[in-house]
């Protein structure tokens, strides 16, 4: 009888250990990791055609009025416009994107991520899944901001 | 002369070989033996409590240490660059993909393996495992299956636990202590912190640890020479071989999970 009661303290203290090893699991995933954005990534999906898009990469966010939106699933090239195609997947609450509406490539601080902001326009027509942004506007990159800087220097002297 | 340091060097290589397919052999028959613990979970759910439960402590205060550590040390680095707010990435990415199963593994070494190889030394060298054998039961299926499977379950489990704690040491230290802000420690670490290329890969490190952990452990045990002395050096070897492997396996499976 005393060896019945031992095992099943050990039972259920191994119980215990098993639960907490899970909900350490569930933490991690659910709170640390992006598992809880990723869940609902049931939004539609849209593109936009972009001559340069820096350091872009796939799960960088898109914003609109600098609140997430939706993130880039996918960035590929155009071996044909010599563009890239950057693939977005929006969250399926945002639903009223203009049809006019001004996709720009923007960096987070002096050298943080770069992000797609979208810029609503003013027309009545919403974009819908599969549709194409068609006003962008590229990426800055630093280093041709400082060579053009130096070059009007030098032209304006 | 140059014969007989050839002879001792070609000795020492045989030795070496025979003794890693001699480990191999008995990997091959604690893996194929998971039908026996199967059907007697009761072993298993013993070792659990031996390698998991027992291990809970030092796994939950070294976890929280690291943490909070990582919290201070981190927060006077990005303090510099004003990039506080990025102390949750760095504490919960440094956690989970490398000190959460590396730290586990060192710690589940020494404070397991090392028991595990004593126990089996011991039992080989006072002869229970020829004692079993004689009654025609598999000591590899009775006594090391379950000790294996309880190592390889417990392992991911305990990093688990400690990536966790760990996470929460640090949002102790940065938010509590230092006053960075909690919304941006969360969502910062959210964003940056992947679920499958840093979770998942965490969790996969942390199996293939428990896996070489305690099969280095029920192995030198097994392989120990019958003696005091012999189960003595065993079990120092246990320790600082599964360190090694776990180490030295670490950086090959980093550099095939992280590298782009």
């Amino acid at each position: 009888m005393m060896g019945m009661g031992k095992q099943r303290g050990i039972e259920i203290l191994v119980g215990l250990f098993m639960a907490v090893g899970f909900v350490a699991l569930f933490f991690l995933a659910m709170q640390v990791s992006n598992l809880s954005a990723a869940v609902n990534s049931d939004g539609y999906q849209l593109t936009a055609r972009f001559s340069n898009v820096g350091s872009l990469k796939a799960r960088s966010p898109v914003s609109m009025a600098g609140v997430r939106v939706g993130r880039v699933e996918a960035v590929s090239f155009d071996k044909d416009t010599y563009e890239a195609v950057v693939t977005m997947r929006i969250d399926a609450a945002t639903d009223t994107i203009p049809d006019d509406t001004f996709a720009n490539i923007f960096t987070a601080g002096l050298l943080g991520e770069q992000y797609v902001a979208l810029e609503p326009g003013g027309s009545m027509e919403y974009l819908r899944d599969g549709d194409e942004i068609a006003h962008t506007q590229s990426a800055l990159i630093l280093e041709q901001m400082i060579g053009q800087f130096l070059f009007s220097k030098a032209g304006g002297d | 002369m140059i014969l007989e340091g050839l002879a001792r060097l070609g000795r020492s290589g045989l030795g070496t070989l025979e003794r890693l397919g001699r480990a191999h052999l008995l990997l091959a028959g604690m893996v194929l033996g998971i039908g026996a613990v199967l059907r007697r979970p009761g072993l298993l759910i013993a070792q659990l409590f031996n390698i998991g439960v027992l291990s809970m402590l030092i796994i939950g205060v070294s976890g929280l240490f690291v943490g909070m550590v990582l919290g201070l040390q981190g927060y006077y680095v990005l303090a510099q660059f004003g990039a506080a707010e990025s102390l949750g990435v760095m504490v919960a990415a440094s956690l989970v993909r490398e000190l959460g199963p590396v730290v586990t593994a060192l710690l589940v070494a020494g404070r397991a393996g090392s028991a595990l190889t004593a126990e089996i030394g011991l039992m080989k060298a006072t002869e229970q495992l020829s004692g079993l054998e004689m009654m025609a039961v598999d000591p590899v299926r009775r006594i090391l299956t379950p000790r294996f499977f309880g190592g390889v379950l417990a392992m991911p489990l305990l990093a688990a636990m400690f990536s966790a704690v760990g996470v929460l040491g640090g949002y102790f230290v940065g938010v509590g202590l230092l006053g960075v802000d909690s919304g941006s420690f969360w969502s910062q670490m959210q964003s940056k912190v992947d679920f499958h290329e840093d979770i998942v890969n965490g969790v996969i490190k942390s199996v293939v640890f428990g896996v070489v952990v305690t099969w280095i452990a029920l192995f030198q045990g097994h392989d120990s020479v019958p003696t005091s002395e012999g189960v003595s050096r065993a079990t120092t070897r246990s320790v600082v071989h599964a360190a090694l492997a776990v180490l030295g396996l670490d950086f090959v499976l980093t550099a095939l999970m992280f590298g782009e």
